[in-house]
């Protein structure tokens, strides 16, 4: 059961707090420990995690070595999840993949909450930027996410940087319009005009109201910006638009096992649920992160 | 309303002038010579000068834009150099394929999402509530390219109950249409109908604490009418917000959906027209997605005064 919903739900019982009692809310940390969800989504981050950064520990092979007479291999003891058409052992190949769909979508997350942030707040602070930014938002918003990010990706030539580069374009207006939101509603509230009067700078409210009061959305906001460049790196990947061969992606592992679904399908089928498993730890992180963080934000969606 | 639609047109204007800008600019992201890239690596001198003359590539940036904006107004979108015929023309081919599939999957995104959605709020809490929203967190995580090439296995290859690819047209053989469209309006929808059953459920729990509900039920009405009746009509609002944003994701997926199977719309056209850097052919058709999610956007916004008496937009 997802989180925002459960708040919702108890809500309709009865809108009892569980610190009634106690003086103060409990600690932060606290509240994310009892919120079983959040956890979940927790540990299958960690559990990933580990895997790509000890691929090279873990692997049993090298993942870009063929072995000509152990193609199609399906999951035996040697190779737990088999071979794939040149005899590259999947295992291998999948923990490999995993640091490079991390470090892709990280650094999307990363970019997106720079410039998204960077766009946001100017256009939600100063009402003369807005307009202009915000209509340039709409308008990469305007294409669907998926196709523009492949056209610049194949423009730019295929390689890891240049999908970061692609999905980054795609995914800032998402969060610019996000972070404008919050940061329209914060700049209305009384301590900023508090500060203002006592003649701060702009520059000083942004940085110690104005940002730190948008945190929460901004944070939600990511973990699923994580979650679908992870995705949408699998799909440029799945295109060939993504790093080129033979380096180990869940896309292009994916594409590898298409031509031979048929015979051995479980080439294809264990870098999908890599793919899945990570976006429903993500899904399950930021559903947890909004119901303690900000529990007014409702179902996320777009 | 018409001053409603009026300003939301103009307010489009500028986004519409901007896509364009975009779409024209996306050539110049090609890092060198993009004649040379488009010709390929065994193409002679002779050709790759042709090329560069057919693109317009010996113009100036800004001189480019005059002949696009020129073209544009004229209703003229450029020559495929892939398909050697006018990129309107094969786009006007492919869209309604593309509607086919992406009106299915919105058709399987409604009568599957909507009513998990109500089931789920009404039974908050129970076990079919779970169910719903594991199903509906499994469905926004899965990848659906994935999901497709495991369909086609399951259903096209062991059991064969299904095509595994392909496209028949619908005035060929309607039931062969239906058939050939299940699998791929399913892998396309699943993303939607998790999320749409999420936000029904959502507003539905949020609606049943209403007022008007209670008293609906305090005057004996059955429980069935009261949800039908009174909780049904104000869920409508986000409804019709999910639906407009599934449009573009719908169109989004295409993408790589119509590859995956086969299937000959917009999607694969570009698609295609992108991996053979068909320049012209991207340009035109990024245009053509993105003013028509611009509409889209506007007509939503129309549909929820529609739906919504409380939604006055004249007055402001």
């Amino acid at each position: 059961m997802t989180s925002a919903d459960r708040a919702a739900a108890t809500t309709v019982t009865a809108p009892k707090s569980i610190w009634l009692d106690e003086a103060r809310p409990p600690p932060l940390w606290r509240r994310f420990a009892h919120h079983r969800l959040f956890m979940t989504g927790a540990i299958i981050l960690v559990f990933m995690l580990a895997l790509a950064i000890f691929a090279d520990l873990i692997q049993i092979l090298p993942p870009e070595k063929m072995q000509v007479r152990l193609r199609f291999q399906t999951p035996t003891w040697a190779y737990p999840l088999g071979t794939d058409n040149y005899g590259r052992d999947i295992w291998s190949r999948l923990v490999h993949g995993a640091r490079l769909s991390l470090i892709i979508g990280l650094a999307v997350a990363l970019a997106t909450g720079i410039l998204g942030t960077l766009i946001g707040v100017l256009a939600g602070y100063f009402k003369r930027l807005d307009g202009f930014l915000m209509r340039f938002m709409d308008a990469l918003m305007a294409f669907p996410a998926i196709l523009l990010a492949i056209a610049i990706a194949a423009a730019l030539g295929p390689s890891a940087i240049n999908v970061v580069i692609a999905l980054s374009v795609v995914y800032t207006p998402r969060m610019a319009r996000v972070v404008r939101s919050t940061v329209m509603v914060v700049r209305e509230m009384d301590y900023v005009k508090a500060a203002k009067a006592c003649g701060a700078r702009d520059r000083w409210i942004i940085w110690r109201h104005v940002i730190p009061n948008s945190m929460a959305p901004l944070l939600v906001q990511l973990t699923f910006i994580f979650a679908y460049a992870i995705l949408a790196e699998a799909i440029l990947s799945f295109l060939g638009v993504g790093p080129p061969p033979p380096t180990p992606t869940w896309g292009s592992m994916i594409a590898e096992g298409k031509d031979y679904l048929r015979e051995a399908p479980h080439i294809s089928l264990f870098p999908g649920i890599a793919v899945a498993l990570i976006c429903l730890g993500l899904n399950l992180l930021g559903d947890g992160l909004r119901d303690v963080l900000d529990p007014r934000l409702r179902v996320q969606y777009g | 309303m018409i001053q409603f639609i009026l300003r939301r047109l103009l307010i489009a204007l500028p986004v519409l002038l901007l896509v364009s800008l975009i779409s024209a600019s996306i050539m110049q992201l090609v890092p060198g010579d993009p004649a040379a890239v488009i010709a390929g690596q065994n193409a002679s001198d002779v050709e790759i000068a042709l090329i560069r003359e057919q693109l317009g590539l010996n113009q100036s940036f800004p001189a480019k834009l005059a002949a696009w904006y020129g073209d544009l107004a004229r209703g003229d979108l450029g020559h495929s150099i892939l398909l050697n015929r006018p990129v309107t023309q094969a786009i006007a081919e492919r869209v309604p394929v593309t509607l086919a599939l992406a009106g299915f999957a919105l058709l399987l995104t409604v009568a599957i999402g909507l009513p998990c959605g109500i089931i789920a709020a009404v039974r908050a809490n129970t076990w079919i509530d779970q169910a719903v929203l594991t199903f509906a967190l499994i469905g926004v995580s899965v990848p659906n390219f994935w999901l497709s090439l495991m369909l086609i296995v399951l259903f096209g290859v062991m059991l064969d109950w299904l095509p595994a690819g392909g496209y028949i047209p619908f005035a060929d053989d309607p039931v062969g249409w239906v058939r050939c469209l299940i699998l791929p309006a399913f892998s396309l929808a699943l993303l939607q109908i998790g999320l749409l059953a999420r936000i029904t459920r959502a507003t539905m729990l949020e609606i049943l604490q209403q007022d008007y509900i209670r008293t609906a039920r305090a005057k004996g009405l059955s429980s069935f009418s009261v949800i039908a009746k009174h909780a049904l009509k104000n869920v409508m609002v986000p409804v019709v917000t999910v639906i407009g944003i599934s449009f573009g994701l719908l169109l989004s997926g295409s993408v790589v959906i119509e590859t995956v199977y086969s299937i000959p719309g917009m999607g694969r056209l570009l698609a295609n027209a992108i991996f053979g850097r068909d320049y012209p052919m991207i340009q035109g058709g990024l245009l053509v997605t993105a003013a028509v999610l611009v509409l889209l956007n506007l007509a939503v916004d129309v549909l929820y005064a529609v739906i919504d008496p409380r939604i006055k937009y004249d007055q402001r």
